[in-house]
């Protein structure tokens, strides 16, 4: 019987053949946070050490609350900047870089096999990389810290062949809201999915990235796809470090196997407030919006703004609709910048604002009031996420995003692309 | 973590999430336990925090916890008293989560669907049962690393005995 990637990458840090269900200890090759490596240096500090163990393996990206909107988050914000300095944490990327999930890959952390923690569950995200990555809590990111390793079972593996053609006008998000849809929330729970066939083999990475990211959606502790040339390609000018190329044998143990073929999906949307609550687009055409954000780390990178550019290049954002944008990073907001995307959203009437979160988990920068409905390409829909617990919010692609805040109610993309 | 915990149910349906339980427009603000324990679960039950009282359990249905790593999701119903909780599955961070706060997360679907809400439980960690109104159902024992994480009372707990500090 042949070895699962999983497998190969456990058994490759822990010096010994293991299987799947297995606990052992690792030490991860990175541990990601964002802004709360505040309260987690105040963890940290409750161990009784002084120094973290391995300071070139913390990466720290400012991301959530920036720039601070109070004085709370300016504190906090202080409080990560003295730490790093006292600490001599090389790897601190301050509020003008962008989402952590972007810029962790762009600056070359998210290599192939590397194991990759984070106080975040879309830490998933760089499974696009051919990455283990997952989210893990706070005090395990502040344990990781003072000692360099953590206890994690290896998972078992759910292989999900995504077959047939992509339509036009259907994009990752599409597919990865038709997965969540058919399996439900707690569909992966505890397992890792291995994206493949042939529609994941001809994704971008950034399309990559949406399926790896919200792997987290369908409870899964990682979501990867095995590295190709496109993730050589990728890799190769900003890797942080050596990597090796690991991949799953063609004999190798899957715990299921799941087919799903695209070729007449129709875009997807998530309704309020669960994200496993998909209908096809039809279902909910005319449902009226009062704002629609693009961007974010599921679709915050350059094909996103491309297309949704495309959709509103000429038009304009309907009269009493807000539509935010959001680039994932500072690079990506400045290929936006020079090729005119941001031209064409500013002329529609969209508010271009600094990479970050955002409002997506409802601190700050276009949170919603109550009654009020959002359309947005983040990847979560939970009630009270953008802000109100009285908002609902509906998850798309950013074409879909694009199309709907033209017209201030839910509309079909493929109307202004095919 | 004691050997036997007795207390009151609040029980909750499927798919309670870490933004029902703790929404993150808070999850920046660095409140106080008191503070932080007065917004659990707010979202979904805003009579929890005013009613809740120290030792009470939360019986739950499928994926308790889903969503976010925010560890708040835990620490605030922990300081809100709750000192153990049923579900029919769990989140795999939210789990994670429990565990690392010394607070025991129990999978048993059966006792879910037998407990009833306001009624008073017992969880005999020894043995592995949880006895209802309705009857006894047992639960298989954590694996070794998370008893000795409960039993250290948290992951703090036990990363400084690892580190000789205890």
């Amino acid at each position: 019987m042949g070895e699962t990637f999983v497998q190969k990458v456990f058994s490759k840090k822990v010096g010994k053949k293991v299987v799947h269900g297995e606990i052992v200890v690792v030490e991860p090759d990175y541990v990601m946070s964002h802004d709360n490596a505040a309260p987690i240096s105040k963890i940290f500090a409750k161990f009784g050490v002084d120094k973290v163990k391995y300071p070139d393996r913390i990466v720290i990206i400012l991301d959530h609350t920036v720039p601070a909107p109070t004085e709370v988050e300016a504190s906090n914000h202080k409080l990560i900047r003295e730490f790093v300095k006292t600490q001599g944490i090389p790897n601190f990327y301050d509020i003008n870089n962008g989402i952590c999930h972007q810029v962790l890959p762009e600056k070359g952390y998210a290599l192939p096999s590397k194991i990759i923690l984070g106080s975040d569950s879309h830490t998933t995200t760089y499974g696009a990389f051919g990455a283990f990555s997952a989210g893990i809590g706070r005090t395990e990111v502040a344990s990781i810290w003072a000692t360099g390793e953590l206890w994690m079972k290896v998972p078992e593996v759910h292989k999900f062949i995504i077959k047939g053609k992509l339509p036009e006008g259907v994009f990752a998000k599409d597919v990865a809201l038709h997965i969540i849809g058919k399996i439900g929330a707690d569909g992966a729970t505890y397992k890792a999915v291995e994206f493949t066939g042939e529609v994941a083999s001809e994704f971008s990475i950034a399309s990559r990235m949406v399926l790896s990211n919200m792997a987290a959606e369908m409870g899964a502790k990682a979501g990867y796809f095995l590295p190709d040339e496109k993730t050589l390609e990728y890799v190769k000018d900003i890797a942080k470090a050596d990597f090796e190329v690991l991949t799953s044998d063609e004999d190798a143990e899957y715990e299921k196997v799941l087919e799903f073929d695209v070729s007449s999906l129709t875009p997807q949307i998530a309704k309020p407030h669960t994200v496993d609550n998909v209908s096809p687009i039809d279902e909910v055409l005319g449902t009226k919006i009062h704002q629609g954000l693009i961007g974010t780390c599921t679709n915050g990178r350059l094909e996103d703004l491309e297309i949704a550019a495309k959709i509103l290049k000429g038009r304009k954002v309907k009269s009493g609709v807000r539509c935010l944008v959001f680039a994932a990073s500072m690079q990506e907001y400045i290929k936006a910048l020079k090729n005119g995307i941001f031209e064409i959203f500013a002329e529609s009437g969209c508010v271009i604002m600094n990479p970050g979160c955002g409002p997506c988990l409802g601190a700050h920068e276009g949170v919603l009031a109550p009654g009020e409905v959002a359309i947005s390409t983040a990847n979560r829909n939970f009630k009270g996420r953008m802000g109100s617990r009285e908002a609902f919010i509906y998850l798309a692609s950013p074409a879909t995003v694009a199309a709907s805040v033209i017209e201030g109610e839910i509309t079909d993309p493929r109307k202004y692309l095919l | 973590m004691p050997g036997i915990i007795k207390g009151r149910v609040w029980k909750y349906g499927d798919g309670v999430n870490t933004d029902v339980i703790y929404p993150g427009k808070y999850t920046y603000k660095n409140l106080t336990p008191e503070e932080m324990a007065s917004h659990a679960l707010e979202d979904l039950d805003p009579e929890f925090s005013k009613n809740v009282k120290k030792g009470d359990i939360i019986v739950a249905g499928k994926n308790f916890g889903m969503g976010s790593s925010r560890e708040q999701a835990v620490t605030s119903l922990k300081y809100a008293g709750i000192s153990a909780i049923i579900a029919k599955s769990f989140s795999r961070i939210y789990f994670r989560n429990a565990i690392n706060q010394g607070i025991p997360a129990i999978e048993s679907p059966e006792a879910v669907d037998a407990i009833e809400n306001g009624e008073t439980i017992e969880i005999d960690f020894k043995q592995g049962e949880i006895k209802t109104s309705k009857g006894t159902f047992k639960f298989p024992p954590f694996p070794e690393k998370m008893l000795e994480i409960l039993e250290a009372g948290g992951l703090v707990n036990y990363t400084r005995k690892k580190l000789g500090k205890d």
